[in-house]
């Protein structure tokens, strides 16, 4: 599904990733943890095509097409879905509108046939009881006012909606409480399938035993330093990532 | 002091024979603006209130006066078309009042409103006040040529305690003519006391006449009286179009008023609110969309000479191609005003590296206890925003749509009146195509 090959990238003239590399299979779910600044988002920024992020060297292919030449909405339509760790308000766009907007668009690209409105608020209805989200959060503008929390569970109220390949998950976790927590990982199992990757990025043990992954890895200094399963988020948490450093770095990693 | 050379603007005016009316206070007054406008002329961009719209270009073109042969011009009735609003409509095309398009029949009770042309002849010492006045300020060269010319207009008057529902039109419209006019419209409106009124003023015209329009209205909201006023401002392309809005305000009267400016090639509105009685409160909102070559001058001034007055403004720009938008709002609160309360934000959004927004907030406090404030923003489209609508899947040029028809849309959510909400919300999205 996604394969990213010693990719490195470039934000304002500064060297973020240095020689990433990472293979999410169909079905797969795929923790990536490591400290502040290691470069997460910006992996999730340069897959998503966010503008200002330079790749510089590696490529990325998903489901065998080089992502990185397409644009950030051809990207969505093929299948690639960021919940951002700081989703954006603004101003004015109704959150329905918008909603509709993205998925007709989508469809749109892919050939597919646009739903009216009433077709639109009924798949929505369905959603909406799966993340026990507020119905009135619709009715406001995107992310206006949104709570810290209300602003992560739209986050994947839109995945549940738009049904992506690939959800790329930024720190969906933080600053959720415990209830808002399990509704999250509910809803993000509840779209687990054969056919379904994710890659989530946490600082948090905690997720890891509800979204239990295939794989954990750490990132730090831009690149994957260290890869297991499960258990190596449970090591994390107690020794920190100083003990990647000990225990199995590759030659060359260190910032 | 020198005179200055007279352009082909001024030759053609100053020139022009007065309409007469037979009525001698009235003739004083014409004759008196026009000597006053060929005097003085166009004010250039020294006079402040010229500062950020130079009529250079205007100086050298030259305009006939009125349209003999406006009443047998035609226009098509569906380009005014409102869903959901069908209520009396004073019309007029190329200035003069058009009867045969127009809706006066059906005036809601309290409601008296006649062209100015017949209220001259019916009552024109109840206008003398108003129609005798004389412009005196420097840069008040449209408003003298009003005071010379005018021979048409509005004048509506809402009988104390009458609630009006469904809004009231007027509307002007542009016809293409052999040659480019001048015409003036003068406007009076009157809302007496506890009495409601919604007032829609619109400006169109087709694209191939490049007419000059100058429309000074005089507001007068009576005690506890309400007035909504919308204006939709959609002037043929190549038009000039000079307004002046006088608000007069009395104790605890409210006035709403919301204005879009999407049409014109050279446009100046100014506003000018004198709320006179206490707890009067005047809350104004707007946007301009200047594009292409369009230039859009807007100039607020709200005077608060009463108690516990209160004045909200809420205006936002948005230039593209090589458009211009000039805002100066000023707010000036006089000694003994105190407890006033008033605010102004004008944000303003940059759609091209042509575009140009010069915005100026201005403020005057001479009272006590006065809760001020304002701000002023000129910017671009929220890149974080515009990539997380795409992020979604929606295509860039529609993400920007978006954002710039929500930023645009913004002063109008106050709107009261739904129908008109909406038909703004589609005038919006047909100027800002996806
Ligand atoms: N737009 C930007 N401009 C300048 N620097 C940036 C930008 N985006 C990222 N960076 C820098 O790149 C580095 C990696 O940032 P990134 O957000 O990817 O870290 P992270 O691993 O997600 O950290 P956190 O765990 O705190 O979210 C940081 O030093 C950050 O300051
Ligand atoms: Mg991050």
């Amino acid at each position: 599904m996604l394969k990213i090959d010693n990719l490195h990238a470039r934000v304002e003239g500064k060297d973020i990733l240095k020689g990433l590399s990472l293979e999410v299979k169909p079905g797969e779910v795929h923790a990536i943890m490591g400290p502040n600044g290691a470069g997460k988002s910006t992996l999730g920024n340069v897959l998503s095509g966010r503008e200002g992020y330079e790749v510089t060297e590696g490529s990325v292919l998903f489901e065998g097409r080089n992502l990185l030449e397409l644009e950030p909405e051809e990207r969505a339509a093929a299948g690639v879905f960021l919940a951002f760790q700081y989703p954006v308000e603004i101003p004015g766009v109704n959150n329905t509108y918008f909603l509709r907007a993205a998925f007709n668009a989508q469809r749109k690209a892919r050939g597919e046939a646009e739903l009216d409105s009433m077709q639109f608020l009924k798949l929505v209805r369905e959603k909406l009881k799966i993340m026990q989200l507020s119905p009135d959060l619709l009715n406001r503008a995107v992310n206006e006012g949104f709570s810290g929390g209300e602003k992560k569970r739209n986050e994947i109220f839109q995945m549940a909606l738009l049904e992506p390949k690939l959800a790329i998950l930024d720190e969906t976790d933080s600053g959720l409480d415990i209830d808002a927590l399990k509704q999250v990982a509910e809803g993000v199992n509840a779209l687990r399938s054969p056919e379904r990757s994710f890659i989530v990025v946490t600082h948090y043990q905690r997720l890891l035993d509800y979204i239990v992954p295939d794989f954990v890895h750490v990132l730090a200094g831009g690149r994957i330093v260290e890869s297991g399963d499960s258990s190596l988020a449970l090591k994390l948490e107690e020794h920190g990532y100083a003990w990647v450093a000990e225990h199995g770095e590759p030659a060359g990693a260190s910032a | 002091m020198n005179q200055p050379a007279r352009t082909p603007f001024v030759a053609a005016l100053a020139d022009a024979p007065l309409p007469a009316s037979g009525i001698a206070w009235l003739d004083q007054a014409r004759r008196g603006n026009l000597e006053a406008f060929a005097d003085a002329g166009l004010p250039d961009t020294r006079v402040e209130a010229w500062k950020y719209t130079a009529l250079r270009a205007l100086a050298q073109r030259s305009f006939a006066v009125g349209d003999a042969q406006a009443c047998e011009r035609v226009v098509d009735p569906s380009a005014w078309a409102m869903a959901g609003i069908d209520g009396p409509a004073l019309v007029f095309v190329n200035g003069v009042f058009r009867g045969d398009l127009s809706v006066l029949d059906a005036l809601p009770a309290g409601v008296s409103l006649q062209p100015l042309s017949r209220a001259l002849v019916d009552e024109p010492e109840a206008l003398r006040f108003a129609m005798s006045r004389h412009y005196r300020e420097p840069g008040d060269a449209f408003a003298r040529l009003n005071g010379a010319f005018a021979t048409d207009g509005t004048v509506l008057r809402v009988a104390a305690g009458a609630r009006i529902a469904a809004p009231l039109r007027v509307l002007s419209i542009g016809a293409a003519a052999g040659h480019d006019l001048a015409w003036h419209g003068r406007h009076l409106v009157e809302v007496g006391e506890g009495a409601e009124l919604t007032w829609v003023e619109q400006h169109l015209g087709s694209g191939e006449q490049a007419h000059l329009a100058t429309q000074l209205t005089d507001f007068t909201v009576h005690a506890d009286a309400t007035l909504h006023h919308v204006v939709l401002q959609q002037a043929g392309a190549g038009s000039s179009l000079v307004r002046r809005s006088h608000y007069r305000l009395d104790a605890r009267a409210r006035a709403h008023l919301h204005v879009l400016e999407l049409g014109g090639l050279l446009v100046r509105h100014d506003l000018r609110a004198e709320l006179v009685g206490d707890a009067a409160a005047f809350h104004t909102h707007g946007a301009f969309l200047p594009d292409g070559r369009q230039h859009m001058d807007t100039q607020l001034a709200i005077h608060h000479q009463a108690r516990q007055t209160v004045s909200t403004s809420t205006w936002r720009g948005v230039a593209s191609g090589r458009g211009r938008g000039v805002f100066r709002g000023a707010i000036v609160v006089n000694a003994g005003a105190d407890g006033a309360d008033a605010s102004l934000g004008n944000k303003n959004l940059l759609l091209s590296a042509q575009a140009e927004i010069d915005t100026k907030p201005e403020l005057e406090i001479y009272a006590d206890e006065v809760k001020a404030a304002h701000g002023a923003t000129v910017g671009q489209l929220d890149e974080r925003a515009l990539f997380y609508l795409r992020s979604r899947g929606i295509p860039q040029a529609q993400a920007r749509t978006l954002l710039t028809t929500a930023f645009a849309r913004a002063p109008f959510e106050s709107l009261a009146d739904a129908a008109l909400r909406e038909h703004i919300q589609q005038l919006l999205l047909a100027r800002l195509p996806d």
